[in-house]
């Protein structure tokens, strides 16, 4: 068949149509070959998005079955071992989901799957947009967006893995309440409110339904929404390289590849967690037995994404402090404030104030189309690695116990070496990654400088032995030379400027020259000028034929 | 074309991926000409006719690769056809129920989906990356920023609509106007109160907190017994020794009740009245035998190991330790408080009872619980 020419007319009918209607013709024209920039990083949000449609369609089949109710009944399904059992009938539905309903099983393990994959995607994809600072101006929006999306769905998570209702899931519940009833002033109310009486009460598993189905994926879709709108009016960063520029964009066009490419990759990242759902068991709640506040198994896990906060509650040594005494007021477990909120606070907080704090520091307000390459602002990147370091440490003693037992470990010593290593890992991480990128941006330095090594060994008239360097490709070359010196706020060692003045203002102005600057001076000039250039050549050309 | 999208184009031919920094094979100095073929746009792949007209930044790819890879596509598309119609096969034919008809179904449906998947996916990228031509299309970007008589125009239209709407100069309007948005706000709010359907008043919430049903009597004015939890089984003082271990125990008649069970629930453990320390209260105690509350006093989950040599009670969510020997004092963990004892005794008949509630509020701890423990001291017992 050969190429049409023309539209054909079964899509030139309808298509008038529509814009007879709604005049979208200079839209599509603007937009049906938007450019789109590749790199595999930047396939991180979407495997977040695509999970994400794939939890709403695996979720809404989950709640033609699903009974969102604590009312008890004796469990008279096909599952041998629990039958005659008293249990609650989201329980009991949830064995309906898995024994009796075809497919149930496969849809509840990829809904269970896809939420992890969901979120850790969404972590991933964050990471990328701070190590490249693509939340600078103008993107800070959708930077903030997407950290409260990344919030949220924790709580989607929280609430979804409690409603089951099984022993595990019960334990966590029974866990959030602890928290919950802890809080200062008004933890008791929330209590009450949350659970409609004491905990557990008979109305938590409905209301948790109705926020996990309809209000938090109806928040999450409407922010993933406006998330979509602002980033491709912002347009995708790119990384620097050959005839990209900060005011370009170079790839393929929306129409026909990207789209192609992005329907390709949503069905590589369903089959994905397709596999998984089916091959790997994940929650198999009829294990468990139904929830009962008095049971609980051992080692239990909450799901990744909250292990961070279980270990914070590990960790934490006892303090509690009574303000009034005996008085029937003001008790504090700060065993329980403190990890339940200063963790989530400090990398919550921290992510949404930081592309500020960064502009406040460099006082630079251009437009950044240009993903930085991390080394090429290495306190950001070290900043960045503390914090990993930070969320690594307390999501790791999230397992204290396994990790006793697997090393023969005491848990004692276990819990102790968690309590340093959470303040002391994000130190080394910043010490550590700040050399590293340091001694990155030299080498690309030194490639820019001398070539890159060519494998090619030379011998000398004297006898010695070189290798011979060979200028890098040129497009290689151009990603190196997008660096750009992170900017310091200007300043003038005898009449600060007005704003600079105060000790505030002194900080600043001394952070600003610690964080930004030239930290590594770039080579200036080409590489190999033309004579150099010959030389070198001739050099390997004569290597070459040895 | 768009009329903003400028497109130059790189007729270099895709290079191979390989290391930053590492030289191109054939290429060690001088890259391809960046200008080279951008006028005509026309790959050096000599038999390409897609009937397009040639754009910078489109490289066709070479026809008889293009042709290859519609074979390879067309066999992946096939192949999800085929899995596919297994799907639904495998839907009709593995019925579900038991765990090994359910595994089986699972799989044969997880198999056949995750197969049509992927040779889709597949297929989809062979088109893309080997039919579709190669793209470097450059498009411009404009400042986000309006151009600045644009946002003089904007300002001015919205100073002009405000003076018309008269919100500034008529006081009375504005102040009323804010005065009825203030409740407005509040009105939701107040509709959720009902959330507690506890029927307390707010202030006395928390004494709701404080009290356990073994505080209560039965209806013919007993002490509750305890019962073993899960049997329910009345536990005659005389017969009961806890070997190695302790027992779980919750309020006779309450069995099933799981608002009681989430503050009531007890764990029994058996001493030589030598091994007991000063924390645990010896007149709350019979023959050895000690209860303390089985809600970790951290964030209330069970407190369900025990470990004998040492007479620890371990929390398994947060690894609180407690010590059973010396008033299930806090060894180590997060949990500040010990576990509550619970006064025990036996009646006529030699069962074990309860004597009263628990001297403090059991579980986790909340702001109005204040200093339990001392207020009790201070009440001589109870608080
Ligand atoms: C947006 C992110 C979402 C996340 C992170 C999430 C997470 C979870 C998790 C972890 C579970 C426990 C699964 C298990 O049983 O093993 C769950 C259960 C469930 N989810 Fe979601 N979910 C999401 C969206 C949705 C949506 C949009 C719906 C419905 C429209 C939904 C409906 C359900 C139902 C009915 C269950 C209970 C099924 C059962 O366990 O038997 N979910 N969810
Ligand atoms: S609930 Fe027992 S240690 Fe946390």
């Amino acid at each position: 068949m050969s190429e049409p020419r023309t539209v054909p007319e079964r899509i030139a009918g309808p298509a008038t149509f529509l814009d007879d209607r709604l005049g979208a013709g200079g839209f599509v024209r603007r937009n049906i070959r938007k450019v789109f920039p590749d790199h595999w990083s930047f396939l991180l949000g979407e495997i977040a998005l695509y999970s994400f449609v794939i939890l709403l369609l695996t979720g809404t089949f989950l709640t033609f079955w699903f009974k969102p109710s604590m009312g008890e009944i004796v469990y008279n399904g096909t599952y041998a071992p629990l039958r005659g059992v008293t249990m609650s009938e989201a329980y009991a539905s949830s064995l309906q989901i898995s024994f009796e309903v075809r497919g149930g099983l496969l849809i509840r393990q990829i809904h269970h799957w896809a939420a992890l994959v969901f979120i850790a995607g969404m972590m991933a994809h964050a990471l990328r947009v701070f190590f490249t600072g693509a939340y600078r101006k103008p993107r800070e929006l959708n930077w903030l967006i997407g950290v409260v999306i990344l919030s949220i769905a924790l709580f989607e998570g929280l609430t979804g893995y409690s409603l089951p209702d099984d022993l595990l899931s019960g334990a966590g519940l029974r866990v959030t309440q602890g928290v919950v009833i802890g809080l200062p002033v008004v933890g008791t109310y929330l209590n009450f409110f949350l659970f409609g009486g004491e905990y557990p009460g008979g109305d938590v598993i409905s209301r948790f339904y109705s926020i996990h189905i309809l209000l938090l994926p109806g928040l999450i879709l409407a922010l993933v929404t406006a998330h979509l709108i602002l980033m491709w009016m912002q347009k995708h960063t790119q990384f620097p390289g050959k005839g990209r520029t900060n005011r370009n964009v170079v790839g393929a066009p929306f129409y026909p590849a990207f789209m192609a490419k992005s329907g390709a990759f949503f069905l590589f990242t369903f089959a994905v967690i397709a596999a998984l759902g089916t091959f790997a068991q994940i929650n198999p709640v009829w294990l468990y037995g139904p929830y009962s506040p008095a049971d609980i198994s051992a080692g239990s896990q909450p799901d990744f994404y909250l292990a961070f906060l279980e270990g914070a509650l590990r960790i934490m040594p006892a303090w509690e402090i009574n303000l009034f005494g005996t008085s029937q007021v003001g008790t504090i477990p700060l065993s329980v404030v403190i990890p339940a909120l200063v963790p989530l606070g400090v990398i919550v907080v921290g992510m949404a104030l930081y592309p500020f704090l960064e502009r406040w520091l460099t006082g630079d307000n251009r437009e950044h189309h240009l993903a930085d390459r991390p080394r090429n602002n290495p306190h950001r990147t070290s900043i960045g690695m503390a914090a990993v370091a930070f969320y690594g440490v307390l999501w790791l003693f999230g397992g204290n116990d396994i990790i006793s037992a697997n090393f023969r470990i005491s848990l004692y010593t276990t819990t102790w070496a968690g309590r340093i290593l959470v303040f002391v890992a994000p130190a080394l991480a910043y010490a550590i990654t700040y050399r590293v990128c340091l001694g990155l941006q030299r080498s690309d330095v030194a490639v820019l400088a001398h070539g890159v090594e060519s494998g090619v060994i030379k011998r000398l008239p004297n006898g010695g032995y070189v290798e011979v360097h060979s200028r890098p490709a040129e497009d290689i070359e151009a990603h190196l030379r997008g660096k750009e010196p992170v900017p310091v706020l200007p300043y003038d060692e005898t009449v600060p400027p007005k704003g600079l003045r105060g000790p505030l203002g002194r900080l600043r102005l001394r952070m600003s020259r610690a964080y930004g600057g030239e930290k590594v001076p770039p080579v200036n000039g080409h590489p190999h000028d033309e004579d150099g250039q010959a030389a070198l050549q001739e050099g390997q050309n004569r290597a070459l034929t040895r | 074309m768009t009329d903003n999208e400028h497109e130059t184009g790189r007729p270099e031919r895709r290079r191979p991926a390989r290391v930053i920094g590492t030289p191109l094979s054939d290429t060690p100095f001088s890259g391809t000409p960046f200008s080279g073929a951008v006028a005509s746009g026309i790959p050096d792949a000599g038999d390409v006719d897609h009937g397009l007209p040639a754009v910078p930044g489109v490289v066709p790819q070479d026809e008889r690769k293009a042709r290859r890879a519609e074979r390879i596509a067309a066999l992946c598309f096939t192949l999800a056809f085929a899995a596919l119609v297994a799907f639904l096969v495998a839907y009709v034919r593995f019925q579900v129920g038991g765990l090994s008809a359910t595994g089986a179904s699972h799989v044969a449906l997880g198999g056949t989906l995750t197969l049509a998947l992927l040779a889709l996916a597949a297929g989809i990228v062979i088109w893309v990356r080997q039919i579709m031509p190669k793209y470097e299309l450059v498009q411009q970007r404009h400042p986000m920023a309006s151009p600045e008589d644009v946002r003089a125009e904007v300002a001015a239209t919205f100073v002009r609509g405000t003076g018309e709407s008269g919100i500034v100069k008529r006081r009375l309007l504005r102040r009323t106007l804010l005065l009825a948005a203030a409740p407005l706000g509040l009105a939701p709010l107040v509709l959720l109160r009902d959330l507690d359907s506890s029927g307390v008043p707010a202030a006395q919430l928390h004494r709701r907190l404080g009290h356990t049903v073994w505080g209560e009597k039965t209806k013919d004015g007993r002490p509750l017994r305890l019962v073993v939890e899960g049997t329910g089984q009345p536990i005659r003082a005389a017969d009961f020794n806890s070997p190695g271990g302790i027992l779980s125990v919750v309020p006779q008649g309450y069995e099933h009740d799981l608002n009681v069970l989430a503050k009531a629930t007890v764990i029994l453990v058996k001493f030589r009245p030598e091994e007991l320390r000063a924390g645990t209260k010896p007149n709350w105690t019979h023959d050895g035998i000690v209860a303390y509350s089985k809600i970790c006093t951290h964030v209330g989950c069970p407190a369900a190991l025990y470990e004998q040599t040492t007479h620890h009670i371990l929390c398994p969510c947060h690894q609180s330790t407690f010590d059973a020997a010396d008033g299930a004092r806090v060894v180590f963990g997060p949990a500040a408080r010990p576990l509550p004892q619970l006064p025990i005794g036996v009646d006529e008949q030699g069962y074990l009872i309860a004597l009263g509630d628990f001297p403090a509020p059991v579980g986790p701890s909340y702001w109005e619980r204040g200093d339990a423990e001392a207020r009790a001291r201070e009440n001589g017992g109870h608080s």
